[in-house]
């Protein structure tokens, strides 16, 4: 090692560090674009952001399925789907403001940083407006935080934590799919009518912002109808061995049991629930009963048998009969040979949502696009009138109860409606306790 | 110059240039033609480049000099992460606090980890640092230090992130809302359209670069010094080196400390592109992608693990973006039936295949060049394999 400060040393390398440190304060410069990317082509770009590995994998390809076939329509192609029940009719089948639709894919793999990272790419290489989809309320929070700070508005896919619209929530984000306050108030009354009003109940939970309000809100709800709560576990996310859970569940003295699980989660333990017979048994004098608050047709296909009889809530089931399931289910069923999931719905809905209110608004500009959603009431899209509040971007509308099918027909028929429960029954003030602790702040477009 | 040889100097300034004109090689296609999807030139992806080529160059402190293979850096970069987004939460979205902050977990854990686990060496040293991070990580996940003290301290599966009403004491009303260095937002930049081209000169990458930089530098400052020359010793032969009378023990502990700085750094740095701290940074898998990027890169090489941090993140954000609709505009000047074989079998190491893709570039490297890229483009500039002191890598035990 040679240690020569010679003058002409310092003074070059002193010039190197100095040109080195200058070099950043020259790109200070701001765009010239009055949003983020504000699309000044012929074409404008939709990100798409879905698990497409990870335990809610079948979820994110079903969203993607709806997204490509809401392009499709936007696009003038296919049959219209929802676009011709719709109330609005703010969309003519030429794109959205003139302008052909396009859209990006990214892989969310379930996870928080993978998820952002993937919309940051999306947003920053392919000049995405708008990223749609999710399946995880995590993520679909951090994607939220992302949206926020870069400017873009968020449709929320599959999202049923009460934070997401709750104490994360964000101007620019929105989401159409329902919470887990409105499961809660909507099974309460159907559960003690079902299994009476005296009952104990032990949660398995997934140990994230989902599960943990999921289940504040179903204990809260049951509790209401007189159960008790005997005991709530958490369980990791990436579980997929539930037995030692249940083990526990038998010696407790509870004689229900809620499984605050999705996707894989909810197979598996749903799946290693029934193999260790908790259904077969009578405990308290009574038949010992499962519950799962959040259901998918998804899900219910994976978990196959198991699911006869577990009742559940959804936000939509093709099995509905108005005229915009029909005409949703038709076209999505003759793409792609099978009815849409209650995931691929929302994912559906929220592009004609997005596309919509840029439509009415004549702008991409997320502030614009955000006002003209605040409020929005709307029809024709399979949930009844809906209202997209403009106090938290939350939808109401009404809520599904789903049992599932004591003999299935065939592999998509596996739940049946129960009850529609009334937009009215799971309203509640947007400073509710369950929601309360955020702000949306002002929308940012980035400019 | 700068107190370094002029080999050493010379491919210093190599990295200094390669992290300049970044954007500039990156964004190679032309922003419409056929070809732009490979551009990897837009601000995430070049942050990622500088900032997982600071935590390699870290781990290759460790693992290059000392050979002792750690499982669990993940976990300093996690609480370095975690750090800095609680510096943000607490003070204001001015980076520099979070940084030091970072950097000075991130060194205290590794004290705390380093001690225990380097009692034991070779693939008991590995299990420990693993079980450690994986502790960490579970701990994170679940927040359970947050549940015992009532206070959300990671935020468990959410991830930490800065909200409105947090305290931010530093900031004044009119303050950025977004990470800045005293004003210059990270996110701002420069987008310069040259003919068909497009650049993009991201603050955030410039920022990352000058740390990736100084910890370059100091990385061949500490293989030079007489102190790398001890981590070296370690390697070779152990057993020797404490008959000797000397205890290794010191070495190997400031080796692991450093590393977990340079991890924290890193970490504080992620955190300070993006104001948001997840629990899965910190799980195992990515600590073996570090051990990945260095042994890719050729361990024990100066600059081998930038470029092993640099192909890994690459393949990761570009390949698999590439889903079945791009493979098939791709192919479609093939006859039908051919195409959809190629698309078929395309689909396996694209999209969410792209580990496939990963692990076989990886057993490639490794069967045919142990000595990783920087083996690879030594022999294919037709340099014979120097007994040079940065070759450690090939270096036998004087058993």
């Amino acid at each position: 090692m040679t240690k020569n400060l010679t003058r002409r040393g310092v003074l070059k390398s002193g010039a190197v560090a100095g040109a080195g440190l200058a070099v950043p304060t020259i790109f200070t410069a701001s765009s010239a674009a009055a949003y983020t990317n504000e699309p000044t082509g012929s074409s404008v770009t939709l990100g798409f952001n879905v698990p497409q590995t990870g335990p809610y994998a079948e979820e994110g390809l079903d969203e993607l399925r709806a997204q490509e076939l809401a392009v499709e329509h936007l696009n003038g192609m296919g049959d219209g789907g929802m676009m011709n029940t719709f109330s609005s009719k703010a969309l003519k089948g030429n794109g959205i403001l003139g302008k052909k639709v396009e859209f990006v894919t990214g892989d969310t793999q379930t996870k928080s940083d993978a998820a952002r990272a993937s919309a940051k790419s999306m947003i920053e290489k392919d000049g995405a407006v708008m990223i749609n989809g999710g399946s995880s309320s995590g993520v679909a929070i951090a994607v939220q935080g992302l949206c926020q700070d870069a400017g873009v508005i968020f449709m929320a896919g599959l999202t049923h934590s009460n934070d997401t619209t709750g104490k994360d929530k964000k101007a620019n984000g929105f989401r159409h799919f329902f919470n887990g306050y409105m499961s809660g108030a909507a099974l309460a009354p159907v559960l003690s009518s079902a299994y009476g009003s005296d009952r104990n109940a032990y949660h398995l939970t997934a140990d994230y912002t989902w599960g943990w309000t999921q289940q504040e809100s179903i204990a809260a709800a049951t509790e209401a109808m007189g159960w008790n709560t005997v005991n709530n576990v958490l369980t990791p996310l990436a579980s997929t061995d539930f037995s030692s859970y249940i083990t526990p569940v038998l010696n407790s003295g509870a004689d229900v049991l809620v499984l605050n699980h999705y996707g894989g989660n909810m197979v598996n333990s749903l799946t290693n629930a029934i193999q260790f017979g908790l259904r077969d048994k009578v405990v308290n004098g009574k038949n010992f009963e499962i519950v799962v608050p959040l259901y998918s047709e998804l899900m219910a296909a994976g978990a196959g048998k198991n699911v006869e009889g577990v009742i559940g809530s959804m936000n939509w089931n093709w099995q509905l009969t108005d005229e915009g399931t029909k005409a949703f289910v038709k076209s999505f069923g003759e793409k792609y040979g099978r009815p849409p999931s209650n995931s691929a719905h929302t994912c559906y809905v929220q592009t004609i949502l997005y596309a919509d209110a840029c439509e009415r608004a004549g702008t991409f500009n997320p502030c614009g696009v955000g006002e003209a959603l605040e409020g929005f009431e709307f029809d024709g899209m399979g949930n009844g009138p809906t209202l997209y509040r403009a106090e938290d971007h939350q939808c109401f509308k009404d809520v599904l109860v789903m049992k599932g099918k004591e003999n299935p027909s065939n592999e998509y028929d596996t739940l049946q409606i129960l009850e529609v429960t009334p937009r009215a029954q799971v309203e509640y003030a947007p400073d509710h306790p369950m929601f309360a602790g955020g702000e949306l702040g002002a929308c940012n477009s980035g400019a | 110059m700068l107190g370094l040889e002029k080999k050493d100097f010379n491919l210093l300034m190599v990295v200094v240039a390669l992290s300049l004109f970044a954007p500039l090689i990156l964004n190679i296609f032309p922003k419409e033609s056929a070809f732009a999807f490979f551009n990897g030139g837009y601000p995430d992806l070049m942050q990622r480049f500088a900032i997982f080529g600071i935590f390699a160059i870290g781990f290759n402190i460790l693992f290059g000099l000392t050979g002792y293979l750690s499982f669990g850096h993940a976990a300093f970069l996690g609480v370095g992460s975690y750090a800095a987004v609680w510096m943000f939460k607490l003070l204001g979205y001015n980076v520099l606090p979070g940084l030091i902050l970072s950097v000075v977990v991130a060194g205290l854990l590794s004290v705390v980890i380093g001690f225990v686990s380097l009692r034991r060496s070779g693939i008991y040293f590995s299990i420990l640092t693993l079980a450690f991070a994986q502790m960490m990580y579970s701990i994170a996940y679940s927040d359970l230090f947050g549940r015992w003290l009532g206070i959300t301290l990671t935020n468990g599966e959410t991830g930490l992130q800065v909200y409105n009403n947090d305290p931010q004491i530093l900031m004044g009303p009119d303050s950025s809302t977004v990470p800045h260095i005293f004003g210059l937002e990270m996110s701002s930049r420069l987008t310069l359209p040259v003919g068909p081209w497009e650049f993009v000169f991201p603050v955030g990458y410039y920022f990352c670069a000058i740390f990736l930089v100084i910890s370059f530098y100091l990385s061949i400052r500490i293989f030079r010094s007489p102190f790398g020359l001890m981590l070296r010793a370690v390697k070779s032969n152990n057993q020797r080196m404490t008959y000797t009378g000397l205890n290794p023990r010191p070495y190997t502990l400031a080796a692991f400390i450093i590393s977990g700085m340079y991890a924290g750094l890193a970490g504080g740095l992620l955190a300070s592109m993006d104001p948001l701290a997840g629990a899965e940074r910190m799980y195992w898998t990515e600590s073996g992608a570090v051990v990945i990027m260095t042994v890719l890169g050729g361990v024990g090489t100066l600059i081998g693990p930038v470029l092993g941090a640099g192909t890994i993140k690459y393949m990761e954000n570009i390949i698999s973006k590439m889903n079945e609709k791009l493979l098939h505009e791709w192919f479609s000047f093939l006859p039908e039936s051919l195409e959809k074989a190629m698309v078929w079998s395309a689909s396996w190491f694209t999209g969410e295949g792209w580990h496939m893709t990963q692990g076989v570039v990886f057993m490639l490297v490794i069967i045919f060049l142990p000595g990783g890229l920087v083996q690879g483009s030594n022999k294919l500039f037709g340099r014979r394999k120097r007994k040079s002191t940065d070759d450690a890598a090939t270096k036998q035990p004087a058993e």
